[in-house]
């Protein structure tokens, strides 16, 4: 059983939990992941890990309330329990030795870009942040990224907030006036897609953090394949990290809308971050 | 005088039109009078061939005259000396071509039926038998198992037995392995699986579940929290796919995905909250028992037509004799001596049909079996909304990827010695990620030889 010890309401449909799971604690790195299922009937999903506290034992998750899940999950309280928390899966991201890297999050994707942001901040490397929202009620982690970055921009689609936009408005923006050597992009799979296709000309090392359905998380069930590079690669062992440039966004954006017709059930990673 | 009847007592199950509805078990299993007559038919031949086909070695003839004597739970008793999960084994083992394919009454006619007999005395035994367990005192050690499917419960059993701490670590929410997520519930009903595993418990075994290894834990990591040897057995789960044009296509499922969401994860029980995709058509592709079992599973779940693709004749097939039989009567459609070449999907990606090649038998190649050859310009369609592969698994890379010293094959398999030690110091490693994909039965006797290996590396340390 794993006990929630922090419940923090982000947005109308986000949630941030922080859970006591001292094991994976001790050995998560950022771009990691972890499977809960809720209860004796629940479904596994997989639940990018947004934070995490060695010391402390706690390992925090960001979701979108958006299946069935994800609902029952935002529904609990602190002192409830979770029945199983599997983990860390996935590879660390591999940041590499960057100087000037900016860390760009989409939606509650946002969520999933904080550690990275936080990481390459630690490692004094020049981090920029981006971060994208529909409009001002959804806008998650303003201070937590400000934080975790040199600068901080964040954009809307109806201008309601910060600049009126797309995250690509702003990164296109910087790449052509100064020289970065890393982009790491979270959230919808189009904003992934597009934020590549803009890098791809400079050239500038593009990691994105992909998130296919999966059960088991270990490579067992194949649900997770993606294809990068041509090749046929399984998002939980082999990812979730990918080369940017090297994805083919449109399969994986066919195969994350599988279970659409299946009743309430929706098993995506981050409970949707595509939403 | 033995009964000369050339024929098996019959098994009562349930009719196929009823059965290939629901996920109860197909078979009910003998009726104590069924055995005795059964038991009788057995020649207690001196030279016990059917012994020498069983991977763990029952004394099969010693527990068939105690069935024909009426003494249930002594006959468990004799098998439970070697076999620890016979429940287990009586439902799923390829008797035909272990015990049962060595018995002298074969020969003409059917074997005995030593499966349906093993299974009727495990099954006595669970409502009858005796619910203590002998627990053996404590020698002091600790000894971690990694994985808990048929090797590593097997070994942990027998190491409990010697009196060994041990801790099985399983990467899942709930213990079994293939047998709680790849064999159906209508093939080996989960209560059953439960029960062993209960039965391990009380001697002390004690099952931590959602542990990866290589993740959470390394093997480093575990020898020193004080476990003495480790035994992985990890299995053979990474799936293969055929590689072939429209795979990704949405409705092409791994054989372990599409069980795993039924078996594991129940998925057709309507209070389980796993969703599964309804299908009318289903191509399953593949010859060995999990393509069969998928297959039934898409029959159960109300699809319209199911076809196995299997690229060699029946008589190649790798799947247990029963099974064929069972899957042919619930009007599992049969298409042998043909392979697909791709999967054609519409303009959302859905898969509409499946193009195949006819082939034909050419020379035997390296497994003994007469290769499959394509024959030219043969192609031909099936509609199909679902696509299953079941085309086998491989060793899951995570242990070998995190622990130094742990050598492999090139298929990915660890390397181990005649005593199943691995290149690592008290390491061992069995069953399927030694072997690649292989039977229950095969796993179960490595898990027994590992722990034989183990407690003699231990006695020899001290």
């Amino acid at each position: 059983m794993f006990v929630i010890l922090d419940k923090k309401v982000l947005n109308e449909q986000v949630t941030w939990l922080t859970l006591d799971a001292p094991f994976i604690a001790r050995k998560v790195q950022p771009g990691q992941f972890v499977i809960i299922r809720i209860d004796e009937k629940g479904e596994r999903i997989p639940l990018t890990v947004a934070d995490f506290n060695a010391e402390k034992g706690t390992v925090s998750i960001v979701f979108q309330a958006v299946g069935f899940t994800t609902k029952k999950l935002a529904a609990m309280s602190v002192g409830d329990s979770i029945l199983d928390c599997v983990g860390p899966l996935g590879c660390p991201t591999n940041f590499a030795s960057p100087k000037k890297a900016i860390v760009i999050g989409g939606g509650v994707g946002c969520a999933i870009a904080y550690p990275q942001a936080k990481a390459l901040k630690n490692m004094g490397v020049e981090t920029t942040v981006i971060t994208g929202f529909r409009n001002r009620d959804i806008v998650i982690l303003e201070q937590e990224m400000r934080n975790a970055s040199d600068s901080y921009y964040v954009t809307t689609d109806d201008g309601s907030y910060g600049e009126k936009g797309f995250v690509t408005d702003v990164l296109k923006r910087l790449i052509a006036a100064e020289k970065y050597d890393l982009v790491i992009a979270i959230g919808p799979v189009p904003m992934m897609k597009f934020v590549a296709e803009t890098t791809r000309t400079y050239g500038i090392r593009t990691i994105v953090s992909l998130n296919p359905i999966m059960i088991d998380g270990t490579g067992m069930c194949g649900g997770c394949r993606v294809i990068v590079d041509g090749q046929t690669k399984f998002a939980c062992v082999d990812g979730p990290d990918f080369d940017g440039h090297k994805v083919d966004f449109d399969s994986l954006m066919r195969r994350n809308g599988l279970y659409r017709n299946e009743e309430d059930h929706a098993c995506r990673m981050e409970g949707a971050v595509n939403g | 005088m033995a009964d000369m009847s050339p024929y098996k007592i019959k098994m009562p199950e349930q009719e196929p039109y009823v059965r290939n509805k629901n996920f109860d078990e197909v078979s009910f299993g003998y009726t104590a009078e069924m055995a005795i007559a059964e038991a009788n038919r057995c020649l207690n031949c001196k030279n016990k061939p059917c012994v020498s086909g069983c991977p763990v070695h029952v004394r099969i003839p010693e527990f068939i005259a105690l069935v024909a004597s009426g003494d249930f739970l002594g006959a468990y008793e004799i098998i439970n000396q070697t076999n620890s999960f016979p429940a287990v084994c009586g439902r799923v083992c390829p008797q035909e071509r272990q015990c049962e394919g060595k018995c002298v009454r074969g020969i003409k006619g059917e074997s005995v039926a030593i499966g349906r007999l093993e299974r009727f005395v495990a099954d006595y035994y669970m409502q009858n038998g005796s619910k203590g367990v002998k627990i053996a005192p404590a020698n002091g050690k600790k000894v971690a198992v990694i994985g808990a499917g048929p090797a590593g419960l097997t070994c942990a059993g027998d190491l409990a037995r010697k009196g060994y701490k041990v801790t099985v670590f399983e990467a899942f929410h709930t213990a079994g392995g293939v047998l709680v997520y790849g064999i159906p519930e209508f093939r080996l009903p989960k209560k059953i699986v439960a029960s062993e595993i209960d039965g391990l418990k009380k001697m002390g075994v004690e099952i931590l579940t959602d542990m990866v290894i290589g993740k959470v834990l390394s093997v480093d990591e575990i020898i020193e929290m004080g476990y003495e040897a480790v035994f992985i057995g990890s299995g053979a789960g990474l799936p293969m796919f055929m590689g072939i044009e429209g795979e990704n296509s949405l409705g092409v499922y791994s054989a372990n995905e599409f069980l795993t969401r039924i078996n594991l994860m129940k998925a057709y029980l309507d209070d389980y909250d796993t969703p599964i995709r309804k299908s009318r058509s289903v191509a399953v592709v593949g010859g060995g028992n999990v393509a069969m079992d998928a297959a039934r599973c898409a029959k159960r779940l109300g699809a319209e037509h199911v076809y196995i693709i299997y690229r060699r004749g029946e008589a190649e097939m790798p799947a247990r004799r029963e099974e064929i039989h069972h899957a042919k009567e619930e009007e599992i459609d049969f298409k042998l001596l043909c392979n697909p070449t791709r999967i054609i999907s519409d303009e959302t990606g859905a898969v509409t049909h499946i193009e195949c090649i006819e082939m034909q038998l050419g020379e035997p190649d390296a497994s003994g079996r007469r290769s499959p050859e394509v024959v030219p310009n043969s192609e031909f369609i099936l509609e199909v909304d679902t696509v299953i592969m079941a085309l086998g698994t491989s060793p899951n890379p995570l242990i070998r990827q995190t622990t130094a010293g742990l050598e492999t094959n090139r298929k990915g398999c660890f390397v181990v010695d005649e005593n199943l030690k691995t290149t690592k110091a008290g390491v061992y490693a069995g069953g399927d990620a030694v072997t690649g994909a292989a039977t229950v039965i095969l796993a179960m006797g490595a898990g027994k030889s590992a722990a034989r290996s183990i407690d003699e590396y231990l006695t020899q340390k001290q």
